[in-house]
């Protein structure tokens, strides 16, 4: 029989740094934000070599879990796991034990079983992923919880901002659209805010949260608020959000009419950002869609890159949310 | 009205206590006596004559409190509180009497309902209970119940709780006919399509977590349309829960143009705003909402000056793999029963906020009146409702300390002061720590 031997190094658990979590950007800091984004244009260059794939996080388990349909999201997180030669499985509720009624806890402490060393969680109830950090030993990623916060995407849209005006510093976004249902918005403005960019939502009077300005950004209901921005940040009129006899305005043409980015309405150079998936012809025009000045795929490239920034700032080095373990609510 | 298991009345010597019935202006150090349940006599000295004898030096007798708003989950969901268990926990927390809400399954609607409750809660009610009944059959707003046969079988009040009366006839009709039940009617105010989805206050907070928001307003509008067909009809109405402002100042008009609804305030709406939910713990979510702190500065204040003249904890146990979800996911309702002297004094009486006669007075009296229950009060001849305080006494709200079969406090893991040590309801000893 072949010896086998066993590198007795390999048993030993590797050191676990403090659990850290990536639940919201109100949990970090400038210095965080700028770290990450650092990682994300180092990481950007090893996407340019013809092998792509770096071997950081070999050996590591990163589960996503989604409970809501996404495509740009759940695929960058996963290719991003995989870019650094994570092991990285996908879950959906449709087609799990969910369909069976299982509790989100009962499917944490299901998959925590398998020792995680990352859980990205899409839910659409906020809170989820509080309570996934409270019953699993992994770190958790919030990518996305109801109509409160969507983290990375905030975090692919300074680096795309970044990348393509050079500062953030005294930038201004205007962030057009339904700002009431979105989760992209208030991560946005708050991350704004962290880099000292100046964010001005807006909006239809029915779709501005009463009080939102708390955030430290400013509202308006005029579409012309926009002339002024450095970036025209357009929001997805979420109709799967609007029950029926519940409708926020009185028609899409409406809206459209009135607050729908054309290029009659954008100046040169100002630059057009969306989180996608777009409803061409309802928030945007699909001449401002397709425009040079538009970032969209840009913002799903900086995804990929952002994101493999998150997770290697959650599995390597300091923190990144430091929200300590058994701190969360 | 009121129903328990009956024991051995008790005979005690309670030595040398802080008496404080604010009811009575009664504040003096003296030894209380119970014969055979009833105070027999207050004075200096008083002799043990074989009774059991309490030193209480340093700790305060008051009479026991009166819960008008617990939810005690039977029948239907016996897992998450029974008659025995609920009343054990309001023992515990020194309360000498309860109502329970009629949002049960089934909904207490039908004097066979009612009898089967009132019958269980006299094999095992540690405490005085009281059950309301509900206005509206099954509580869905359609059909009233029948409110007279419901009163002679002993429904202590009517309420809708845990819903409003939408129908604005269909609560003009309960106040008309309840006039011959000589009850009150009990009101969960609330305007379903404000409040629709809400899942907290709306303001600040809620527009940077993203919840839809309940606001005040859906509140403050039922309140005033309910009080505006009371006064009209002239009816007898109680308005639960109070937590917004706007509602303080519609109770405020009322009371000006001199009629008199009665008002209830919950311990967490005075102690927190809606900044908890920050936290995103479903031990925050409740319903009415936590409010903005000018909210619950103008609660403390109709609570000072008697507009609202009971406090109430709407204690609200759930199974705790229910409360165990994301908080939008999450059911509505705390409990409340065993914390809720404890974090009033802890929060409000010790920080000056509020003198302790008055959280006393609103523990007991008030809503004793309010619903037409015997008065605790500690005096030569009246039966013995009384709890035994101590202040100085530093506890830690622990899950496995709850009487409640449920864990659903908002303040599990924290440190209050003033422990109940003794309480005495109806002449027999319900708690004793």
């Amino acid at each position: 029989m072949t010896d086998i031997r066993l590198a007795t190094n390999d048993l030993v658990p590797p050191d676990r740094s403090p659990r850290r979590h990536l639940l919201s950007i109100g949990d970090l800091t400038r210095d965080d934000v700028e770290r990450i984004l650092g990682t994300a244009r180092a990481l950007e260059h090893s996407l340019e070599r013809e092998v792509k794939k770096l071997p950081t996080l070999r050996g590591r388990t990163v589960i996503n879990l989604f409970y809501e349909s996404s495509t740009r999201t759940s695929s960058s997180f996963e290719l991003a796991a995989k870019r650094l030669s994570a092991d990285t499985m996908t879950i959906r509720a449709a087609g799990s034990s969910v369909d069976k009624g299982e509790s989100l806890k009962d499917t944490i402490l299901t998959l925590s079983a398998y020792d995680p060393d990352v859980i990205v969680i899409r839910h659409p109830q906020i809170g989820a992923p509080q309570l996934v950090a409270r019953y699993t030993g992994a770190s958790v990623i919030n990518a996305g919880d109801g109509k409160h916060q969507h983290p990375t995407q905030a975090l692919l849209d300074l680096y795309t901002i970044e990348e393509s005006l050079g500062r953030l510093e005294g930038l201004h976004v205007a962030i057009v659209g339904d700002v009431l249902h979105s989760r992209v918005a208030r991560s946005l403005v708050q991350a704004l805010t962290l880099v000292g960019a100046r964010s001005t939502l807006v909006a239809p009077p029915t779709l501005l949260p009463r009080g939102i300005e708390a955030l430290g950004c400013e509202t308006s209901t005029d579409i012309g608020a926009i002339a002024a921005a450095d970036v025209v940040y357009v929001l997805r009129m979420q109709q799967e959000r609007m029950e029926a006899g519940e409708a926020f305005v009185p028609s899409l043409r409406e809206y459209t009419a009135r607050w729908g980015i054309t290029p009659e309405r954008l100046r040169p150079g100002q630059k057009v950002m969306h989180p996608g998936p777009m409803n061409r012809g309802v928030e945007i025009d699909p001449r401002v869609a397709d425009a040079v000045d538009a970032l969209i795929e840009t913002q799903v490239r900086s995804g990929l890159v952002v994101r493999m920034a998150v997770l290697y700032d959650l599995l390597t080095t300091g923190p990144v949310a430091v929200q300590a373990a058994m701190e969360v609510a | 009205m009121l129903v328990y298991k009956k024991e051995q009345p008790v005979d005690l010597v309670i030595r040398g206590a802080r008496v404080l019935d604010p009811a009575q202006g009664l504040d003096v150090v003296l030894d209380v006596r119970v014969d055979g349940g009833v105070v027999s006599q207050l004075g200096s000295d008083l002799p043990a004559n074989g009774h059991r004898v309490i030193e209480a030096s340093g700790l305060v007798l008051a009479p026991a409190f009166v819960d008008p708003h617990v939810h005690l989950r039977t029948p239907g969901r016996e897992d998450e509180e029974t008659i025995a268990s609920g009343t054990a926990a309001a023992a515990a927390g020194g309360y000498c009497a309860i109502l329970a809400m009629p949002n049960t399954d089934p909904v207490v609607d039908s004097a066979a309902v009612l009898g089967k409750l009132s019958e269980l809660a006299r094999a095992e009610a540690v405490i005085p209970t009281g059950f309301m009944a509900a206005i509206s059959k099954g509580q869905a707003g359609a059909e009233l119940t029948e409110m007279a046969e419901l009163a002679d079988a002993g429904a202590a009040a009517f309420t809708d709780d845990g819903r409003p009366v939408v129908a604005a006839k269909l609560l003009r009709r309960a106040l008309q006919y309840g006039a011959v039940t000589g009850r009150p009617l009990a009101l969960h105010c609330e305007e379903p399509s404000l409040s629709h989805d809400g899942q907290m206050h709306e303001g600040a907070v809620s527009a940077e977590l993203g919840f839809t928001g309940y606001p005040s307003v859906a509140e403050s509008v039922m309140v005033g349309r309910d009080l505006a067909l009371a006064a009209y009809e002239g009816g007898t109405v109680h308005v639960m829960h109070v937590s917004a402002r706007e509602s303080v100042d519609e109770l405020r008009r009322t009371h000006a143009q001199g009629f008199g609804a009665t008002a209830e305030v919950t311990p967490h709406h005075l102690c927190l705003t809606d900044e908890a939910v920050r936290a995103l713990d479903s031990n925050v979510k409740m319903n009415p909402p936590l409010r903005a702190e000018e909210d619950r500065q103008a609660l403390l204040e109709a609570l000072r000056d008697g507009t609202i003249g009971s406090i109430a904890t709407d204690h609200a146990p759930h199974a705790r793999h229910e409360k165990d979800a994301p908080f939008e996911a999450a059911p509505f309702g705390v409990t409340g029963l065993e914390t809720a002297f404890a974090v009033l004094y802890t929060r409000l009486v010790e920080s000056g906020v509020l003198p302790l006669e008055l959280v006393l007075e609103r523990l007991s009296a008030g809503p004793a009146r309010t619903f037409g229950l015997p008065v605790p009060r500690i005096a030569t001849g009246e039966p013995a409702n009384l709890v035994l305080l101590d202040l100085g006494a530093e506890w830690r709200v622990q899950e496995s300390g709850f009487h409640s079969r449920s864990v659903n406090s908002w303040l599990l893991g924290e440190t209050l002061r003033g422990a109940v040590r003794l309480t005495v309801a109806a002449g027999q000893v319900a708690f004793e720590a």
